[in-house]
């Protein structure tokens, strides 16, 4: 029978399927951080049992660290205590930890690929929604509750239904000045958040097959955000090229690679395989997207006007409630809005080419006066990239800090939270209630996006600038 | 973690009509700094429920004494954004057993199902029913009735039957969680790792 993607991925790692319920999941890669394990590692002592694959999972503390004097202890005793949790724990079950100031430190979903931890083909799982990151490789990549964080650990399987499968084609080319978060932000403003919710999407089309292994890891993290489980695009020469020869890969030359890489090459959606939903878009109408609202799918073109609550689906009383908080109004234009704060990094968009896209618009201007700027690299590799490509310069000279690798204003649970009312430009994934800091009010873009703010101190169209 | 076992499950509810409520609302991210799984239902809706200086917001539902009850009714898409299993241990920890909406986000009805909180998904038009009558009368109650896998309006007699997978079914009603089962087949795992191309 014909096969997507998704089912040959599944489908190879079903342990067993339960009569009347979920199929038991074989996971290859599993990754952990400080704050959603802490707890998953007590049931497993309470109940006594051991890792079963302690070589199958990686420890990063990523979502609670500070990005400034990460040489100094931390500051935050809770904090400091999550980070000790995971070290101790990691150590004590034989886990790799790479904590804060380990040279391959990192946001848990920029690491992995970096270290080739992510593999075409793979099951992986983090207690992290963005781990759908990871299907940019071809991978059934998905976030997972602290329960079944504590499963994998005990016995490397998680218990799930499989899901439904949908495909989003997205033919043509895209214009100048759109980037993959403008693909992913536009699709999501199409379906909304619980468009995919069910289903695991495999995007196909000319766009992702020219995109870069850095875009198409911005477009799969955001598949959670339209409520799907994971996204995935096939692996090609892109992806080989990306995984061959780094650390956690099989090994570039002899029997392990070419055993891969036979495996690697089944891994594509059969042409008469069926999907249960599909849609297609025309990837040359895309704009630079921006969000205006509460939820990652209240998103329009940068130049359009904010829609009337008439126009979208959903409760009125829910659209005026997050307009409300956002202080926008109904026809409101965006272009011009001053902003506050830009924030540049996450997992979303905290890679090298975010940077580069970043300094593309920035060199030669000044960061404007009104405006207070975050730039948070990836991952101890992204930073050590920014600074040898001359990128650091750039900032500098532009007014520009570079802080430290770490989740940072994406979900502020450190001490880079925007304050009350203020307005942030921001390239993380997630712009509701208080995300970024009780009473902040993000505005979800691209780093061209958030660079031509940070020039300029308002919503700026990041094509007049290139 | 063990949980208590559900069986029916009748009470008064309280009612969230707002849309896509997402974990970062049910629990803020500055509240996951914890290490054990204590106090989170303290900050459940932390920022619906209290000013910043930490006075109660006195128009939110969880601060209205006319309502309470052990069922929480919420809007469409409840539960999206974050993975975050403590969300669904507020819920727990605050005394809910049981949410109530017309669509759930996937991850946060998987974690609900693991920790022993029912999430029952029903129609929009019985929901909307339902949101009337509690507004009408806070004292309505509501009975779920897991093993016939029905919710029942008291108040009107209106039912529906909502889905929930035989095994889940189980588990719930036996308070048993995924663990005990997969640790029963662990060489089975074992061989089937062996064999794995990557
Ligand atoms: S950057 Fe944000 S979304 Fe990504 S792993 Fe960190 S907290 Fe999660």
């Amino acid at each position: 029978m014909s096969k997507t993607l998704f089912d040959k991925v599944w489908d190879g790692h079903v342990v067993r399927k339960i009569e009347g319920g979920p199929d038991v999941l074989f996971i290859d890669r599993h990754l952990i951080h400080e704050v959603t394990s802490p707890v998953a590692f007590l049931g497993l002592k309470s109940r006594g049992i051991k890792v079963l694959y302690p070589e199958r999972t990686f420890a990063t503390a990523d979502h609670n660290t500070p990005t400034i004097n990460q040489h100094l202890p931390v500051e935050d005793p809770l904090s400091a205590n999550q980070l000790k949790a995971l070290e101790s724990n990691s150590n004590e079950y034989g886990i790799s930890h790479w904590g804060l100031g380990h040279q391959k430190n990192g946001i848990v979903h920029v690491v992995g690929p970096e270290y080739g931890i992510t593999q075409p083909g793979a099951t992986i799982v983090c207690g992290d929604s963005h781990t759908s990151t990871h299907g940019a490789f071809g991978a059934i990549a998905f976030g997972i509750g602290t329960s079944e964080v504590e499963m994998v650990l005990a016995t490397q399987c998680i218990m799930q239904p499989k899901p439904q499968k949908m495909r989003i084609n997205i033919t043509g080319s895209l214009g100048y000045g759109v980037t993959p978060k403008d693909v992913a932000l536009f699709i999501i403003s199409q379906l909304t958040t619980s468009g995919a919710t069910g289903y695991f999407v495999e995007y196909a089309g000319k766009v992702f097959e020219e995109m870069t292994m850095e875009g198409r890891m911005t477009v799969c993290n955001l598949s959670i955000e339209m409520g799907a489980r994971g996204g995935m695009i096939a692996p090609d020469e892109t992806t080989i090229n990306y995984v061959k020869g780094r650390e956690f890969s099989p090994s570039a030359d002899g029997e392990a690679w070419d055993k891969a890489l036979a495996y690697y090459k089944t891994l594509k959606t059969d042409d008469d395989a069926v999907f249960d939903k599909e849609y297609t878009f025309d990837g040359s109408l895309i704009e630079p997207m921006i969000t205006y609202g509460t939820n990652p799918g209240m998103g329009i073109g940068i130049s359009k006007d904010i829609p009337d609550a008439g126009s979208v689906e959903g409760g009125v009383s829910t659209y005026e409630k997050s307009l409300n908080y956002m202080g926008f109004h109904e026809g409101d234009h965006m272009i011009g809005k001053p902003i506050d704060y830009v924030f540049i990094g996450s997992c979303t968009n905290g890679r090298i080419e975010d940077f580069r896209a970043f300094a593309s618009i920035v060199k030669g201007r000044k960061k404007a006066d009104n405006v207070t700027a975050w730039l948070v690299p990836g991952s101890h590799i992204v930073e050590a990239k920014i600074k040898e490509e001359g990128l650091l310069d750039i900032f500098t000279e532009a007014g520009f800090v570079l802080r430290q690798p770490g989740c940072s204003a994406c979900l502020a649970m450190n001490d880079d939270k925007i304050p009350a009312g203020k307005y942030a430009v921001s390239t993380s994934n997630r712009n509701f209630e208080g995300r970024q800091g009780p009473g902040s009010r993000t505005l979800l873009a691209s780093p061209l996006v958030a660079a031509a703010a940070a020039v300029t101190g308002k919503v700026t169209d990041p094509r007049e600038l290139l | 973690m063990a949980y208590d076992k559900f069986t029916i499950l009748k009470s008064t509810a309280v009612p969230l009509p707002i849309e896509n409520v997402d974990t970062d609302q049910i629990i803020p991210a500055r509240f996951l700094k914890a290490t054990e799984r204590v106090g989170f239902g303290d900050n459940l809706f932390r920022d619906w429920r209290y000013n910043t200086d930490g006075t109660p917001k006195t128009d939110f539902v969880l601060n209205n004494p006319t309502y309470k009850g052990k069922i929480l009714l919420g809007g469409k898409n409840f539960g999206s954004g974050s993975s975050r299993e403590h969300a669904a241990w507020a819920i727990y920890d605050y005394g809910f057993r049981a949410v109530v909406s017309s669509f759930f986000a996937d991850i946060f009805r998987g974690n609900c199902l693991n920790i022993g909180v029912l999430p029952v998904q029903i129609s929009p038009a019985f929901l909307e029913n339902i949101f009337t009558e509690v507004h009408k009368n806070p004292e309505t109650e509501i009975e779920i009735d897991l093993k016939a896998q029905t919710i029942t309006l008291l108040a009107t007699g209106e039912k529906e039957s909502f889905d929930i997978s035989s095994y889940k079914k189980d588990n719930m009603m036996n308070g048993f969680d995924d663990i005990d089962y997969l640790q029963n087949m662990k060489s089975e795992i074992q061989e089937f790792a062996a064999q794995l191309p990557i």
